[in-house]
């Protein structure tokens, strides 16, 4: 996109600069659009599997729901509870909605369709999910009340806890592609399955690290059967509890941006991205992005019918699940991968 | 320009959310800005190239050491006063701290500039390539040169980890109520839990 701004005449600093701020809101605005429709399926899901309707008044269908919703929190006043700390009270949205964003500077929509083709793009992805824990400890600790703040203990061992788990799956990924880099990890799934079907999935391998991968990725969104911090039973809203109109609707939007990119991120490790999922020339005449967009997409229909299905885990089964199952399970399946990979003679090229 | 812009930036950020950290009257204020510290310094490593001690130091320092001082900070009740109390009598052990934190860093910059400093590979002969991306440079360098070092440093630390849990474990007494045990639950069907009983009316029930 630099090019075609320098094509206008620009210097190359101003370009790059332009090029890039178009970018981000080439991928923010429609994301912001994905999350409101994502919410509206999501609600309509979990009205199917409970025969119920859902959301079917505002416009066709109901398809204009979240953007009532929305309308409507926005016009709503910002409360903020006189014991609370102010300052961070109010950054704590800002910065759970700010990091749901930042991490898909390196997501690949397409063949060369990314913001930021860089070198660590996995790690960078690791890095800013780690972040995620930082809006929901400083709102549960800002708000000043018990159940907040019992629901930022919980969601800070609780993502920290599965983010361990993440890491490992992330590092077998890894091995069998022989890069960090999105764009060619995806790459390296062309015809992994006997040269025919694209994607890690198919590995029996990493099938198991896939698994893992999705369970875990539920538990580092706080979806149901892991959204112990907004226990509704137990803990009101949780770290919700206390806010009130937009700042309420950024961890919203924050949360479900934060489900989207792990969709995309289980479409890219180990789906094969924006691949068609058999290799077959016909089906390269479809857009790469149309591929990636169906394929999270049904991740995303799999975390409502979880949502839907399961009821949620206690708090002590979380943690079990987490350390004694996912990190011994994964650790065993780094060993496994890297010795069959050095037997097999993969790293050497 | 904007790299020496973005140096500026970042480098004016660290030193003065550093000064906050031990400005800050509120702890929880105090663990906030150092990880804001903690970010501008990966910054600034992403700035000299070196993306992968940049994303390191993000998902290790700021994503879970941060977030364990932050949790305990948050759970403790600190007396500040108490704590300004004791200023005076820990001055000269913090000047003495300061002091040597400040020699060591003229010791490297020295060693740097004396050209003490060699990357090698492997056997330890040559540099390491310098087209090779950070982490194959690394690698290189921690499972080749220094793999002793760090295979001993992974020793020490697997050792530290399982003395604390060790340390800290408590064994429940025999027979005590509250543990589970997850096999023996899941195994568990219908008729060996529940019994029909169907009383007459006004008779009780004996389980």
């Amino acid at each position: 996109m630099t090019e075609f701004f320098q094509s206008l005449g620009m210097s190359y600093e101003w370009a790059w600069g332009v090029a890039t701020v178009a970018g981000i809101l080439l991928i923010a605005l429609p994301l912001m659009l994905a999350v409101a429709m994502v919410i509206y399926v999501d609600r309509k899901v979990l009205g199917a599997i409970m025969l119920r309707r859902g959301p079917n008044v505002v416009g066709p269908f109901g398809l204009l729901q979240s953007f009532a919703d929305g309308l409507k929190v926005f016009l709503q006043e910002t409360i903020i509870p006189t014991a609370a700390n102010k300052g961070i009270f109010l950054l704590a949205p800002i910065i759970t909605f700010t990091v749901a964003l930042a991490a898909w500077a390196v997501i690949p929509f397409d063949a060369g369709v990314v913001l930021a083709d860089i070198n660590v793009g996995l790690l960078y992805v690791l890095a800013i999910s780690s972040l995620g824990v930082y809006g929901v400890v400083m709102s549960g600790w800002a708000s000043n009340s018990k159940y907040p703040f019992f629901s930022a203990m919980r969601a800070a061992a609780q993502m920290i806890s599965y983010e361990v788990s993440i890491g490992f799956v992330l590092v077998c990924v890894v091995l069998y592609a022989g890069t960090f880099n999105m764009t060619g990890i995806v790459e390296a799934q062309r015809g992994h399955g006997l040269g025919v079907i694209n994607g890690f999935f198919i590995n029996p391998l990493l099938f198991p690290m896939f698994v893992v991968f999705f369970i875990s990725a539920l538990a580092e969104t706080a979806r149901a059967p892991f959204d112990l911090t907004e226990a509704e039973s137990e803990l009101v809203a949780g770290y919700q509890t206390e806010y009130s109109s937009m700042s309420f609707a950024l961890f919203w939007l924050g949360e479900y941006a934060n489900i989207l990119l792990m969709c995309s991120l289980c479409t890219l490790l180990f789906m094969g991205g924006w691949l068609p999922p058999i290799e077959w020339a016909p089906l390269y005449y479809v857009p790469g992005i149309v591929w990636f967009l169906l394929k999270t997409f049904m991740f995303f229909f799999m975390f409502s019918w979880i949502w839907a299905t399961v009821p949620r885990y206690r708090y002590d089964q979380l943690m079990r699940l987490g350390w004694k199952v996912f990190l011994p399970m994964s650790l065993l399946f780094v060993a496994l991968i890297s010795g069959y990979l050095m037997a097999t003679g993969h790293f050497v090229k | 320009m904007i790299q020496t812009l973005a140096f500026y930036l970042f480098a004016s950020l660290v030193v003065a959310s550093a000064v906050m950290v031990i400005m800050a009257r509120n702890p929880v204020h105090s663990v906030l800005w150092l990880i804001l510290a903690f970010f501008n310094a990966a910054g600034l490593m992403v700035l000299v190239g070196a993306e992968f001690i940049a994303a390191l130091l993000v998902i290790v320092y700021v994503g879970a050491v941060a977030v364990l001082f932050l949790f305990v900070v948050m759970m403790l009740d600190i007396d500040m006063a108490a704590m300004r109390a004791g200023f005076i009598r820990n001055f000269p052990f913090g000047l003495a701290i300061a002091a040597i934190l400040l020699a060591e860093l003229f010791l490297g910059i020295g060693a740097y500039q004396a050209g003490g400093l060699t990357l090698g590979t492997p056997d330890g002969t040559g540099q390491a390539a310098m087209g090779a991306s950070n982490i194959e440079a690394i690698g290189t360098l921690l499972y080749g040169k220094y793999i002793v070092l760090f295979e001993v440093a992974g020793i020490i630390l697997l050792v530290a980890m399982i003395g604390a849990i060790v340390l800290t474990h408590r064994e429940a007494k025999p027979g005590a109520r509250g543990r589970q045990d997850i096999g023996k639950q899941i195994s568990r069907r219908p008729e060996e839990a529940t019994v029909m009983k169907n009383p007459n009316t006004g008779e009780g029930v004996e389980l």
